[in-house]
């Protein structure tokens, strides 16, 4: 039995159990090692992945329930241009260990599709699922600004 | 500045000095270079440890470990600077352990003289005594050195790898080489003729090196300026490769359940676990079970699957137990005399304080779990591991599994965080033992946050005992003893891996570096003593950032404001006064915090700042915090930071190390325990063992100073004033002071 996935576009198909978490199919089976294992409780926001757009935990995301093209961190840019938020974290210098980066991404971008242009108090209730033990907060605020002012003009 | 033979001279001076002191010996290994682990081959020359010349470009090799401080971008500045290369053709890679790539700082750190006070005799000492750490071949990346170990040392190699490649160019062109210039990666001759370092390489790696001498700071291009992170790209597309995302041919997944009393089995039942599909094997590792599968959520599900009884601990099995073991240590007499300035012992007139502080244990909470992945065959072992000290690394795994270590190949990664969690071997020594069964068969191990909590090698609890005498709004005495394990002493004491016996927690000798944030404070008070007891216990304590500062820091400023208020006195003024005489940079940074705070002016109701102070690895940090409460809980809301850094080599990077460590402080500060029952840590996962969220975390504004003599530590500093700077702010907001940490028991913070 195999499960159909699509992920950054690519069809592909599973050999897990459907009950296996998305997270590690797509670390252990697809080897996409950008979606990071921090907690598997869906704490600490590092393994954050699109659904059809929309952020979700994917260590408690089971593959069998998975309903909707998957985006990885792998997949947020187009080609070698990096997408907004990315150019935005590139231009703060957001990451310091940048364990917690790809799920502190995937969350901001999916906080922009839904929010062209967000507060800080919108931004502090978004990204607050995803812990950085770096400190790095007061660069994600900036560079989120900086990535909504760029989606915004285009 | 220097030149290689000025070093090598002042080397020699400080060891003839030193005979006295029976150190003879070394002189000569002092001065004799480490060989070049780096072989020279097809397309890739290597100039010395440090430089690489490919057919691609040039890559740099930082043995400093990456575990976020930004050591891979700013070390490969110091040689950047000096070989005359352009910051985009560089690559950086960590290099294999070696010899070469001892941490000549580490050493310099734990002698006896105020470290704030240095000057150039000492100095030379500190970079004396760092030749210690390469006759150990310590290759070590911890305590805030690697600016202080490669300033000097990372420029010279740059240096050196520019003449010679001046030279073999101007062999081939008929010139001197004085009349040659470098630029971007190439040698430029005065009539406009280029030949690319690459062009030079092979006949540059036969030419002795010369004496150089380094550049004027006034000329440098890159060191002073704020860098794009040779990491970020990588980083932030997900390709960067942490040790947990190392793939291979043919690897299994494993997961492990090690004893979280630290002792041993009873007896385990693997029956459930073996009953699972997808399960390859379970292995006895003595000290608890390991399980090889086809994933690793597999393999997590089913090390917990296993029923296991464990022995009991051999350290008390409670929080209280442990505490009344820290406690108890008061009444030995102290281990360590940190400063003893007049007679703080004797009856002064005055106000007398006393006050008894304590802080928890504490877990790393590195955001990427322990893991090691390790390949084992007949003759040879793999092991790859974001890891701070790989020749520690290699000469454990070689012990686990009976190789010389030669025999044993360690890959650094980058780190998904550090905070001293990864000098500690155990993560791979598992592996190996699990790779061991396997020959052949490459094991990725991977930790659960659970393993990662209950097998961590905790910050150590610590207790105070603080009294103070002031005098007419003066300071008189303070006296101060600290109750708490040794973690250095500890760390050389055991194994790799526990349990250790009650004879290797028996420790003796002294701990200065216990007692940091507290006897090494640049105040002049007439009667002014730091002792310390070191507490013998079983419990795995281990480095953390900034570890002894962490809590000696708290200890120490939060009873200094207690004595600023008894004194009726500003604790800003109260501070800058003591530091007046005693150490200009100190005063400064206080000053700066002071203006950048608008300390002076009033704060609106329900709101208040706080001020604290930590001189720690080189550096004083002053940060004040504001206070706001919001119906009924407080927020932090703002934090202003001074440091003097000596030497600001990467403004961008250092102002990103003082927020980010003054956030890890907070998070500490506010939430931070570890607490025991049944011999077990009680937490478990981020939902128990929580930090400071996008939402709690304050607003920052950073000012860095460079008038301290030295160059000091970076990556650690923000961390220590955090505590007593919070805790100051929500004594002055609610008249309550909180002499435990974490505040969270004593207020509630949104």
């Amino acid at each position: 039995m195999t499960v159909k996935l699509v992920v950054n576009g690519d069809a592909l198909e599973s050999a897990s159990a459907p009950d296996t978490p998305l997270l590690w199919v797509l670390r252990d089976e697809f080897g996409l090692t950008g979606t990071k294992f921090g907690c598997g409780v869906a704490v600490c926001g590092a393994c954050t992945v699109h659904v059809d757009g929309e952020a979700m935990r994917s260590c408690q995301l089971p593959v069998g329930d998975v309903d909707g093209a998957v985006t990885t961190i792998e997949g947020l840019s187009d080609g070698e241009t990096l997408s907004a938020v990315q150019t935005a974290w590139v231009a703060h210098q957001v990451a310091q260990c940048g364990y917690c980066q790809a799920g502190q991404q995937m969350q901001a971008a999916s906080l922009l599709s839904d929010n062209p242009q967000p507060t800080d108090a919108d931004i502090s209730a978004a990204m607050n699922g995803n812990l950085c033990r770096c400190g790095t907060y007061p660069r994600i605020r900036a560079a989120i600004h900086t990535a909504a002012a760029a989606l915004r003009e285009g | 500045m220097g030149r290689v033979a000025k070093i090598a001279r002042r080397t020699f001076l400080v060891g003839s000095a030193a005979v006295a002191g029976g150190v003879a010996f070394g002189v000569y290994k002092f001065v004799e270079p480490a060989p070049n682990p780096l072989n020279s081959s097809e397309g890739r020359i290597s100039l010395n440890a440090f430089v690489i010349i490919t057919e691609d470009g040039v890559t740099l090799v930082s043995p400093k470990a990456e575990m976020g401080q930004g050591v891979h971008t700013t070390w490969a500045a110091l040689i950047a600077e000096e070989l005359d290369v352009d910051w985009k053709d560089i690559t950086v890679i960590h290099g294999p352990p070696a010899k070469a790539y001892y941490n000549s700082a580490l050493f310099g750190m734990a002698l006896p003289f105020k470290d704030y006070k240095v000057n150039d005799f000492q100095q030379a000492m500190r970079e004396f005594a760092g030749n210690g750490a390469k006759l150990l071949s310590l290759q070590m990346t911890g305590g805030s050195t690697s600016m202080r170990d490669g300033f000097e040392r990372m420029r010279l190699a740059g240096a050196t790898a520019r003449e010679v490649l001046k030279r073999a160019a101007g062999k081939r062109l008929g010139l001197a080489p004085d009349a040659l210039e470098t630029r971007d990666g190439q040698v430029i001759a005065p009539d406009g003729r280029t030949l690319s370092y690459q062009d030079v390489a092979v006949e540059a790696a036969d030419i002795n090196p010369p004496s150089v001498e380094l550049r004027d700071p006034s000329t440098w291009r890159y060191l002073g300026t704020s860098l794009p992170r040779v990491d970020m790209e990588d980083k932030i597309t997900g390709k960067a490769m942490y040790s947990i995302d190392v793939v291979l041919e043919g690897m299994k997944f494993a997961s492990v359940r090690m004893s979280p009393r630290r002792q041993g089995m009873r007896r385990f039942d693997a029956s459930a676990a073996k009953a699972m599909s997808g399960i390859d094997g379970v292995i006895d590792m003595g000290e608890g079970i390991a399980v090889i599968a086809d994933n690793t959520w597999i393999a997590m599900q089913a090390v917990e699957a296993v029923d296991i009884d464990w022995e009991p601990s051999l350290y008390p099995d409670t929080t209280a137990g442990l505490m009344q073991e820290i406690e108890a240590a008061f009444d030995a007499a102290p281990n360590t005399v940190g400063r003893d300035d007049g007679t703080a012992d004797a009856d002064h007139p005055g106000q007398e304080l006393l006050a008894e502080y304590s802080v928890p244990y504490l877990a790393h909470a590195t955001m990427e779990p322990m893991n090691a992945t390790a390949l084992f065959t007949d003759d040879a072992l793999s092991i790859w591991c974001g890891n701070q000290s790989p020749t520690s690394i290699q000469s454990a795994c070689a012990q686990e599994v009976g190789f010389e270590p030669e025999q044993v190949t360690v890959t650094t990664t980058v780190m998904g965080g550090g905070f001293g969690r990864r000098g500690e071997a155990d993560v791979a020594v598992l592996a190996a033992r699990i790779a061991k069964k396997r020959p052949g068969v490459p094991i990725k191990l991977t930790w659960s946050r659970e393993e990662d909590m209950r097998r961590d090698f905790y910050r150590p609890a610590a207790m105070a005992r603080m009294r103070g005498v002031v005098n007419a709004g003066q300071p008189v005495a303070v006296d101060v003893s600290f109750a708490a394990s040794s973690v250095i002493l500890q760390s050389r004491a055991r194994p790799a891996l526990t349990p250790f016996t009650v004879e290797q927690a028996a420790l003796s000798g002294s701990d200065p570096e216990g007692l940091s944030g507290a006897h090494d404070q640049p105040y002049q008070i007439p009667n002014y003593r730091v002792r310390g007891h070191i507490v013998p216990s079983t419990l795995p304590i281990g480095y953390w950032r900034a570890v002894g500062a962490s809590f000696g820091g708290f200890f120490f400023d939060s009873f200094i404001d207690e004595m600023a208020h008894a004194a009726g006195r500003d604790p800003l003024a109260f501070r800058i006064d003591m530091a007046r005489e005693e150490h200009a940079p100190s005063v400064r940074v206080l000053e700066a915090v002071g203006e950048m705070s608008n300390w002076s002016a009033a704060r609106s109701a329900g709101r208040a700042l706080g001020v604290g102070f930590t001189y720690s690895f080189g550096s004083p940090v002053a940060q004040v915090v504001e206070v706001v409460e919001e119906d009924g809980a407080i927020r932090i809301a703002k934090v202003w930071i001074a440091a003097d850094v000596g030497i600001a080599l990467d403004p961008g990077n250092i102002e990103a190390q003082l927020t980010g460590g003054c956030l890890f402080g907070l998070s500490a500060a506010v939430m931070g325990e570890v607490t025991f029952r049944d011999g077990e840590a009680e937490q478990s996962n981020f939902y128990d063992y929580d930090a400071l969220r996008m939402g709690a975390a304050p607003a920052f504004d950073v000012q860095i100073l460079e008038n301290a003599p030295y160059i000091g530590g970076v990556g650690e500093i923000g961390t220590p004033p955090a505590a007593p700077a919070l805790g100051n702010a929500l004594f002055a907001l609610a008249g309550k002071r909180a002499r435990t940490l974490p505040f969270n028991q004593s207020f509630s913070f949104v």
